[in-house]
């Protein structure tokens, strides 16, 4: 192919740009924080509930900002409804085929759960006077219920995008199919890296946050396997990378965002008080990076 | 529905004139600059450079000369939508403002579209693009309104040496494998046929003669529908999901216990 590695080279590129990066991560951290709260409000100690709450309280904000950034980067925002209704017939639109349309529905719905598990952490915390909202918060049948599902579609919000990249014509994106696997596992460790960080600025001191720590630990070796994983997919597109891109890849994504994270929580000892806060933050700038780094280098090719 | 209808576009006789970009422009009323910025490219005779939400037509101008340019050769290319049976655009578009019309063609309706661009990543050709006037995607629509009113659409009939054929695809496949094999009688035997088959995207409703690899005209050799991924990306993602969820629960388990009994007092 005269020296092209993929009939992708032949697309043109979308212009998804910062606002697209930020949804990806905001988007990533409102299904990954809502997962993980589930988790805890299903599986951990009574004494972890504040760690839960907090899990709760970061989606609905998070999926506001997802929708403001998409509306924003509409060339048409106020035709930001067609994405539900067709505009000619004003009936839904649902094509289970598209990403994005799938992705609409699922942002839709996930915003409503998130919304009402907000009420409920906040009604449980006894931070809002109407009580009534308990009963959709665990340990309630219903708020079991309302968390699995939200749960759920945390991963769906957290992932789809990445599948939303697959289902595309453009070079990286879709010459891998790992992209979805790799944005879901990263959502999860950048929200549980934000619990722990906003949890640690809070001096709390619940034996949940160890088993947070824990957990992103297992993520980050997760994520480093699936991207590398990814990498031999993308075969000879993984060229694409021989630049600037995959240099940022390298050191802001693997050396920062992994290694080093992985490194401090091997040796505690080396940052004392700041360790886990440090890990932290260095996870969620990995996070970031990693979706600049996807986003921008299939763009300039 | 009628017969399928498109454009066969010979490449050999084309001549480069850019009557079919001028005639494209003026039907459809698209702006001959953008915003009135003109780039020069410095490629050859291209200063269009590519299709775009402003050029629905672009005549390509390759040079294939040795480097002493004794010897060598023009290949000369008028692009366009290619109108695919199996469209990746439509597939993808959230909207639904891309529809297939009666004719078989691919029609994007600029009052419906809200500028996603999820059209434009998965067109395998590059032809969308937004138009910065309507702030919408847009491309070639086979001049449907001409269509409708049973002209044929406006850079065909331009087109001085019939580069650009319209008709049906049943009559212009059999006008295409007639004219490849004359060339090849002639002794042109590297011509061939570009997306006439259904083993391209079920075939292009625009299809092409050409002389040379399709990558050289920068037409992709293997374009495929863009959810050839859907299936093993979402079972991927699902797995995915099914370690996180693994992990989480195994690094928090057994704590489930005295949650239930909290909720029993």
């Amino acid at each position: 192919m005269n020296g092209i590695p993929s009939s992708t080279y032949f697309s043109a590129a979308p212009d998804w740009g910062w606002l697209v990066v930020l949804y990806f991560f905001f988007g990533g951290l409102a299904g990954g924080c809502y997962f993980l709260a589930s988790l805890i409000a299903l599986f951990g100690r009574p004494e972890d509930r504040p760690l839960s709450h907090l899990g709760y309280y970061i989606p609905f904000p998070c999926v506001l900002l997802s929708a403001l950034l998409l509306i924003l980067d509409l060339q048409r925002p106020l035709r930001f409804w067609h994405m539900l209704i067709e505009s000619n017939t004003f009936q839904p639109i649902f094509k289970y085929w598209s990403p994005m349309s799938l992705g609409s529905w699922a942002l839709l719905i996930f915003g409503i759960l998130s919304l009402v598990s907000f009420l409920g952490a906040l009604a449980d915390a006894n931070h809002i006077p109407w009580a009534v909202w308990r009963n959709v918060h665990p340990p309630s049948l219903l708020g079991r219920f309302i968390t699995a599902i939200g749960g759920l579609f945390g991963f769906y919000v957290a992932g789809y995008t990445g599948v939303l990249l697959a289902v595309t014509n453009r070079p990286i994106w879709s010459d891998t199919p790992l992209l979805g696997m790799l944005f879901i596992v990263s959502a999860a460790s950048i929200s549980a890296a934000l619990m722990i960080l906003l949890a640690e600025k809070s001096r709390w001191t619940t034996p949940g946050l160890r088993d947070l720590h824990r957990t992103d630990v297992w993520l980050i070796v997760l994520e480093f396997i699936v991207l590398i994983a990814l990498m031999i997919s993308l075969g000879p597109v993984l060229r694409a990378w021989l630049s600037a891109w995959g240099l940022l890849l390298l050191i802001g994504v693997v050396i920062v965002g992994m290694l080093l994270p992985l490194a401090l929580s091997w040796r505690p000892q080396w940052l004392g008080d700041w360790n886990m806060k440090t890990t932290a933050a260095l996870i969620l700038l990995g996070g970031f990076l990693l979706r600049v780094v996807i986003v921008f280098s299939a763009e300039g090719v | 529905m009628a017969e399928p209808m498109g454009f066969y576009t010979d490449t050999t006789v084309c001549i480069g004139c850019k009557a079919c970009e001028v005639a494209c422009k003026e039907w459809n009323q698209l702006p001959s600059t953008n915003g009135g910025v003109n780039t020069l490219s410095g490629d050859s005779y291209d200063n269009t450079r590519q299709l775009d939400g402003i050029h629905w037509r672009h005549v390509k101008f390759i040079e294939q000369f040795t480097e002493d340019r004794k010897d060598g050769r023009w290949l000369l290319m008028s692009d366009v939508c290619k109108h695919c049976v199996q469209a990746a655009c439509l597939e993808v578009c959230p909207t639904g403002a891309i529809v297939r019309t009666e004719f078989d063609t691919v029609v994007i309706q600029s009052d419906a579209c809200n500028g996603c661009r999820d059209c434009i990543a998965a067109c395998p050709f590059g032809v969308i693009e937004i138009n910065p006037v309507s702030g919408t995607a847009q491309k070639c629509t086979l001049c449907y309104d001409r269509m409708q009113g049973g002209l044929e659409p406006a850079c065909s009939k331009a087109c001085p040496t019939q580069s650009i054929q319209f008709g049906t695809i049943n009559e212009l496949r059999g006008r295409a494998e007639k004219r490849v094999e004359q060339l090849h009688q002639i002794g042109e035997k590297r011509a061939y046929l570009y997306g006439a088959d259904e083993k391209m995207l079920g075939g292009l409703n625009s299809f092409y003669l050409l002389v040379d690899k399709p990558e050289v005209y920068g037409l992709p050799p293997d374009p495929k529908m863009p959810t050839r991924n859907l299936t093993s990306g979402t079972m991927f993602s699902f797995l995915g999901a099914l370690l996180v969820g693994l992990i989480g629960i195994l690094n928090f388990r057994n704590r489930g216990a005295s949650v239930r009994e909290e909720a029993r007092l």
